[in-house]
């Protein structure tokens, strides 16, 4: 019986263009042999939503450089309960200061990367999920 | 010629009698050796027979063609580069405070930050601005938040550098608006507007309307300005973000002087003379951590830059060869972890931008890989680039790692490969097609891959990261930006709406929507009126929006 493979959608939301860490996350992940979208730059919470929904994805990786992660994270995973879209598993990444982590995940953020991880450490998560 | 032939035979005797027989013994570290950018290096480096053949072709004198040595002649013996620290956050109010405090320190020039909305023209209260107001720099919507950003700051004693691409205009007339209103003549007035669309579509994202309006946009700052402020750099090509994504020294040379190639072909193209908007073009550059590759990297930038120039573009004006650069400290070589350590890194980097010949440099805080800096670490930055300048004695000489063996070997290893890049992006129709067809962003992206394979796997070293590294608590004490801040700007803005003359504003964009219709028209007096009505950055650019259309990125992973 053929496995599906996991798909997942790396998403900048925002107005940031610093996506070397999106595209680099995105491309080790493929590599790693995962299906995986990324949305380009200046993406609203809706339309990631919208993707990830239409593309039936397993899980969001979003990516922001900008400081307005408390902000917009928060918005997609709201959005993906109204949309009844919960499943999805939310991780986001870039320049969080740690003190924000724990309001991330409060929010439903299932984890939070931050400059230095290794891929692994985002694989080892995506494998530890049921 | 006798005596290199006299080293040839040395060397071999050298390398069989010596060399051989330490390397037999002790192994080197490496298979290989190569710069940062995988330049290959040579064990040691030697007179090579064409160098003084060709000397006052490849590097001639200071302050002349081709400015390998230095675009001017006594460089910092007649006058150190311009210290200047980029900056911004929040509102005008808190910005103008941060500004004033680094003047205070001793800071010789401004360069300031804008928030993304600003960036995109999107004013405090767009939805889009949601969660993005005041955060990496400050929130500018109208000419009234202007004035505010620069109380107390006489715009004929500073010179201020914006960064600030798509909606350059703008800001530009909002400054002009500003120095009219505080009575300095507009030829008084210097600075720098970055206006470098082409890299926002490569490597920085915050473009808005597709590539011809935008390259309208910038033939016709560098119309105005010529005659108007004439002392004013009407663009800024930058390098600095393409190395940021992730490309090569020699990537980030090669892409900024095509970048210059095309703004420079386009403007001749609609009718403007090379010498007569050549000489106010300027550039900005990177400085990482391998200290030789990049003096290399500025030493090759000015030869290649200058030839391009006359050869190319007939540019007859010594100041339309010359490439003069502002310099940052490479922000992705900043690690989360020990961050003190940063304060070294950006040690070396000013350094070699200091010894590469930079006109003005801003070094990085040593916590900006977590958050904005705070003043105390601010402080740190600019007090490297003042010892550095002070007590390094690096100052005291021009150029003074010219005649190395190895830093001119590199350097023509630089422009060789940088002349193949523009060779191949001739090929491809020049760099907007280079561009439309994502081949430089796939370059970039390639390269960006490769650099963090090697750092995971380790064959990088990134001390505190995969090397070194220590448990430590999380940082203590980061700069926030009060979330509160959107509000006190939106109600701002709706104040400066309520008491603007409704009749003149419209007036004002009336015009400006006909001109953005005519192509003949010059926009830049058309946006200045505009300003001047205290129109909003987010109406113009909206305007302008639906007249140009929005550009689209081409996704490549």
């Amino acid at each position: 019986m053929a496995v599906k493979k996991i798909r997942i959608l790396i998403a900048k939301p925002g107005l940031d263009g610093h996506d070397r860490g999106a595209k680099y996350v995105a491309r080790a992940l493929k590599d790693a042999g995962y299906e995986v979208i990324y949305t380009g730059i200046r993406q609203t919470p809706e339309a990631i939503v919208k993707t990830a929904i239409q593309e039936d994805v397993d899980f969001i990786g979003l990516s922001l450089l900008s400081g307005a992660h408390k902000e917009l994270f928060p918005r997609v995973v709201e959005l993906l309960k109204d949309n009844g879209a919960e499943d999805i598993t939310v991780m986001g990444g870039g320049i969080i200061p740690g003190e924000d982590i724990p309001f991330l995940k409060d929010k439903g953020i299932q984890a939070v990367f931050t400059p230095g991880t290794p891929i692994q450490a985002v694989i080892d998560f995506i494998e530890s999920r049921p | 010629m006798a005596e290199y032939k006299k080293i040839e035979q040395r060397k071999k005797l050298w390398e069989a009698n010596v060399l051989g027989k330490v390397l037999a013994r002790f192994p080197e570290t490496r298979q290989s050796f190569a710069t940062g950018s995988a330049l290959p290096l040579e064990r040691v480096y030697f007179p090579e027979p064409c160098d003084e053949d060709h000397y006052l072709e490849n590097l001639g004198f200071p302050g002349e063609y081709p400015f390998t040595r230095g675009v001017q002649p006594t460089m910092y013996r007649g006058r150190l580069w311009t210290m200047r620290q980029y900056a911004g956050f929040g509102t005008a109010e808190e910005s103008n405070q941060r500004y004033k405090f680094l003047l205070e320190q001793g800071q010789t020039g401004l360069s300031i930050a804008f928030d993304l909305p600003t960036q995109i023209g999107y004013d405090s209260d767009d939805p889009l601005a949601e969660g993005e107001v005041g955060k990496v720099g400050v929130a500018i919507d109208t000419l009234k938040d202007m004035e505010i950003l620069f109380a107390g700051i006489p715009l004929d004693k500073v010179s201020t550098s914006m960064t600030i691409n798509a909606p350059a205009a703008i800001l530009l007339a909002m400054y002009i608006a500003l120095a009219d209103k505080q009575g300095v003549p507009r030829d008084k007035l210097q600075g720098t507007i970055q206006n470098d669309i082409l890299k926002e579509y490569i490597a920085r994202g915050t473009y808005i309307f597709p590539p011809a309006p935008s390259m309208r946009l910038i033939h016709n700052i560098f119309a105005y300005c010529s005659t108007e402020v004439p002392n004013w750099n009407t663009i800024s090509i930058s390098g600095y973000h393409i190395r940021e994504a992730g490309s090569t020294a020699v990537q980030e040379v090669a892409f900024t002087l095509a970048d210059g190639i095309e703004y420079v072909r386009s403007a001749i193209q609609v009718g403007l003379k090379v010498d007569e908007f050549a000489g106010r073009l300027s550039f900005f550059f990177n400085a990482h951590n391998d200290l030789f590759e990049e003096v290399a990297k500025f030493r090759a930038a000015r030869r290649i830059w200058a030839r391009v120039m006359k050869e190319k573009f007939q540019a007859r004006k010594p100041a339309s060869q010359m490439l003069r650069f502002h310099t940052q400290t490479g922000g992705s070589t900043l690690t989360a972890q020990q961050p003190d350590n940063n304060v070294v890194r950006v040690t070396l980097q000013a350094l070699a931008a200091v010894l590469g010949g930079t006109q003005s440099l801003h070094t990085n805080s040593r916590e900006e890989a977590l958050a904005l800096p705070a003043e105390d670490s601010v402080r740190i930055a600019l007090r490297t680039q003042q010892v550095i300048a002070y007590e390094s004695g690096v100052t005291g000489t021009v150029d003074p790692l010219a005649g190395s063996y190895f830093v001119e070997a590199l350097t023509d290893r630089v422009e060789a490969e940088v002349w193949a890049y523009l060779d191949k992006i001739e090929e491809l129709g020049g760099m907007v097609r280079a561009i439309e067809k994502g081949y430089v962003q796939k370059e970039i992206q390639d390269a960006a891959y490769r650099t963090q394979r090697q750092i995971e796997a380790g064959e990088q070293v990134v001390v505190g990261v995969n090397r070194f590294t220590v448990s430590e608590p999380p940082p203590q004490n980061l700069l926030r930006v009060d979330p509160a801040l959107r509000e006190v700007q939106v109600k701002k803005l709706a104040e400066v709406r309520k008491n603007r003359n409704a009749g003149r504003l419209g007036e004002t964009l009336a015009a400006l929507k006909e001109g953005a219709r005519s192509p003949e028209a010059n926009l830049m007096p058309l946006i200045l009126d505009c300003v001047r009505a205290y129109a909003s950055l987010g109406e113009i650019c909206g305007l302008l929006r639906s007249e140009f259309g929005e550009h689209r990125e081409t996704v490549i992973l």
